[in-house]
């Protein structure tokens, strides 16, 4: 899927290496974790109420919509977490959610 | 809080956009050192958020004609840091006798305070259209942010979309930054624009900033249009976004391709840290909003709280800082410091002047309560939990809830993790619609604890130092 967020500037920065479920992805330092995943990916995890991908929607920590997970289980919200080296990221949550027993 | 030593006096400020700075620097001015909680990394608010360390615009890159207010904001800021308790990407998520509840990465703190000054900023005021849920549309301030703080375009060929100061602002900084912009569709009519001139006129360069944008996107060959109805942002759940079918003025039904959507309606202030110290609230006719009530100086119905900027009222980011400073002065007059009365009354002018110039904008860009009623019966309204405006006609027609809390409880319209902030007002307006009551009867979804989601574990310090203790015994 195309990506969804396009660079205009700030483009020189230090190279932070991601992993979005199992593929690598190349962010730039100072990123937060949705312009990352976004600007290699088309969304940032599955609604769980069955009405498709989400790529969040208000960028200031208000809408919850921007949630990814790491392996270990741990909830981000990825508008307001920065990237680090080595940040192993999925799309959907670890645990079941509505839509699988549903 | 009467007859205290200043420097015992426990002052808390939550928030550090315009309002919380200026409330800041002028407590330490006058001897009291507060503590200031703020969400964001750095100071600065959404509307002069920074950006990282390591970018490299210039301020009038990131700010325009805001460069050296933006500027004297995070200088001011990083003056005080060492005469203020900071706690900054701190989420306060409950205020209760007398104390704030605070929680940063996992670990919780209560902080109590003799005086709680809240300047707890806005965010985008949101009406449904069909697609809204889909990958791709973005809030107009999320989509300024994307680009202010992180040098991103929300998409190739971009969609402004509602109405409000911030859709030509936003827009026409999309437009200069090299990103596509493909229109630019108002709600509003043009001849409410002319019509709150002289309103507007109360500031004049704002007044101009906004012709120039409006000027410069025009000149760039930008579509702008007024007057419009949007009707469904079209595209496919697996790749999101394709485009937006609207209808002009004049009824006629058009297609525009895209691949993002940015879109709002002015602001909606945000109150639930206030409503949760149990002020009273008032219904605005005007701008169909709920606002916590305030005497002239920013004070709360509740004993020892106060009010500023936008969570107190949609004034823009100068006159929160005007409102920062005068109520961060009604807090010391209450405490029993002799202030300036003089300078009281200063402020007050300037607020005055802004209220003017507010309600120009509220004229001019109104809300479009009337598509509420107009919204299909499958256009999500929740979108955290994707509930549709149907259901929420039903739980009003079929299960009698006229109430906005009552249709809360039947719908989960409100009940999502966002809290309502994106789709309470819009669900008033379908409850009332549906109901045939005014809005102002629908009511007010009551604010709860916690405000935003806490993560699941969380230590607090006794549980912390209970831990650390463990460790060290099992060495």
């Amino acid at each position: 899927m195309a990506p969804r967020f396009y660079r205009l500037a700030e483009t020189g920065r230090k190279v932070v290496n991601l992993t979005l479920d199992g593929q690598p992805v190349a962010a730039l330092e100072g990123d937060t974790l949705m312009v990352a995943l976004l600007s290699a990916h088309g969304h940032l995890r599955r609604s769980e109420f069955g009405d498709g991908p989400r790529a969040g929607f208000c960028l200031m920590g208000a809408c919850q919509d921007c949630w990814v997970w790491t392996e270990d289980g741990e909830r981000l919200r990825s508008c307001s977490t920065a990237v680090s080296d080595g940040l192993n990221i999925r799309t959907n949550p670890p645990e079941v959610s509505w839509s699988d027993v549903l | 809080m009467v007859g205290r030593a200043l420097n015992t006096l426990k002052v808390v400020i939550i928030g550090a956009g315009p309002a919380g700075v200026r409330a800041a620097q002028t407590l330490v001015a006058a001897g009291v050192r507060p503590t200031v909680i703020d969400e964001g990394r750095r100071a600065g608010g959404q509307i002069y958020r920074r950006q990282p360390d390591n970018f490299t615009r210039s301020p009038e890159t990131l700010y325009g004609t805001e460069a050296s207010r933006a500027q004297g904001i995070h200088d001011t800021f990083d003056g005080l840091v060492d005469q203020i308790d900071y706690l900054p990407e701190t989420l306060v998520w409950n205020i209760s006798d007398g104390r704030v509840f605070a929680v940063s990465e996992k670990r919780e703190t209560t902080i109590e305070y003799d005086a709680l000054i809240i300047c707890s900023g806005a965010t985008d005021r949101l009406m449904p259209v069909k697609g809204w849920d889909m990958a791709g549309v973005y809030s107009l301030g999320g989509s300024q942010v994307a680009l202010k703080s992180q040098a991103v375009s929300i998409g190739q060929r971009v969609i402004f979309m509602g109405t409000g100061p911030l859709l030509y602002l936003v827009a026409s900084q999309y437009l200069k930054a090299g990103a596509g912009v493909v229109a630019v569709l108002d709600t509003s009519s043009f001849i409410k624009r002319v019509v709150a001139a002289p309103k507007l006129m109360s500031a004049p360069d704002a007044l101009i900033n906004g012709l120039k944008f409006t000027l410069a996107l025009k000149a760039a060959g930008v579509p702008v249009l007024t007057g419009i109805r949007p009707l469904e942002i079209t595209g496919d759940a697996d790749s999101g976004v394709s485009g937006l079918i609207f209808e002009t003025g004049a009824g006629e039904r058009h297609e525009i391709k895209g691949d993002a959507v940015a879109m709002g309606y002015h602001l909606r202030p945000e109150t639930q840290l206030a409503d949760l110290t149990r002020c009273e609230f008032a219904f605005d006719e005007k701008s169909h909003l709920w606002y916590p009530k305030v005497d002239e100086d920013g004070r709360a119905t509740t004993a020892n709280v106060y009010l500023a900027g936008d969570g107190a009222r949609i004034l823009g980011a100068r006159a929160a800082e005007v409102s920062g400073k005068l109520t961060a002065l009604a807090c010391l007059k209450d405490a029993g410091v002799s202030v300036s009365d003089n300078e009281i009354m200063a402020l007050r002018q300037d607020m005055a002047g802004w209220k003017r110039f507010a309600a120009g904008l509220r004229e001019a860009f109104p809300w479009p309560a009337e598509q509420a009623a107009k919204l299909p019966d499958e256009t999500v309204v929740c979108r955290c939990e994707a509930i549709t405006a149907g259901e929420l006609r039903r739980t009003v027609n079929a299960m009698g809830a006229k109430e906005a809390n009552r249709a809360k409880a039947f719908s989960r319209v409100g009940m999502g993790r966002c809290q309502g902030r994106y789709c309470a007002l819009a669900g008033a307006e379908i409850i009332a619609a549906a109901a045939g009551i005014p809005v102002s009867e629908a009511g007010r979804l009551r604010g709860q604890a916690p405000v935003k989601p806490l993560p699941i574990c969380i230590e607090d310090d006794e549980a912390a130092a209970a831990i650390s203790t463990v460790r060290e015994l099992t060495k």
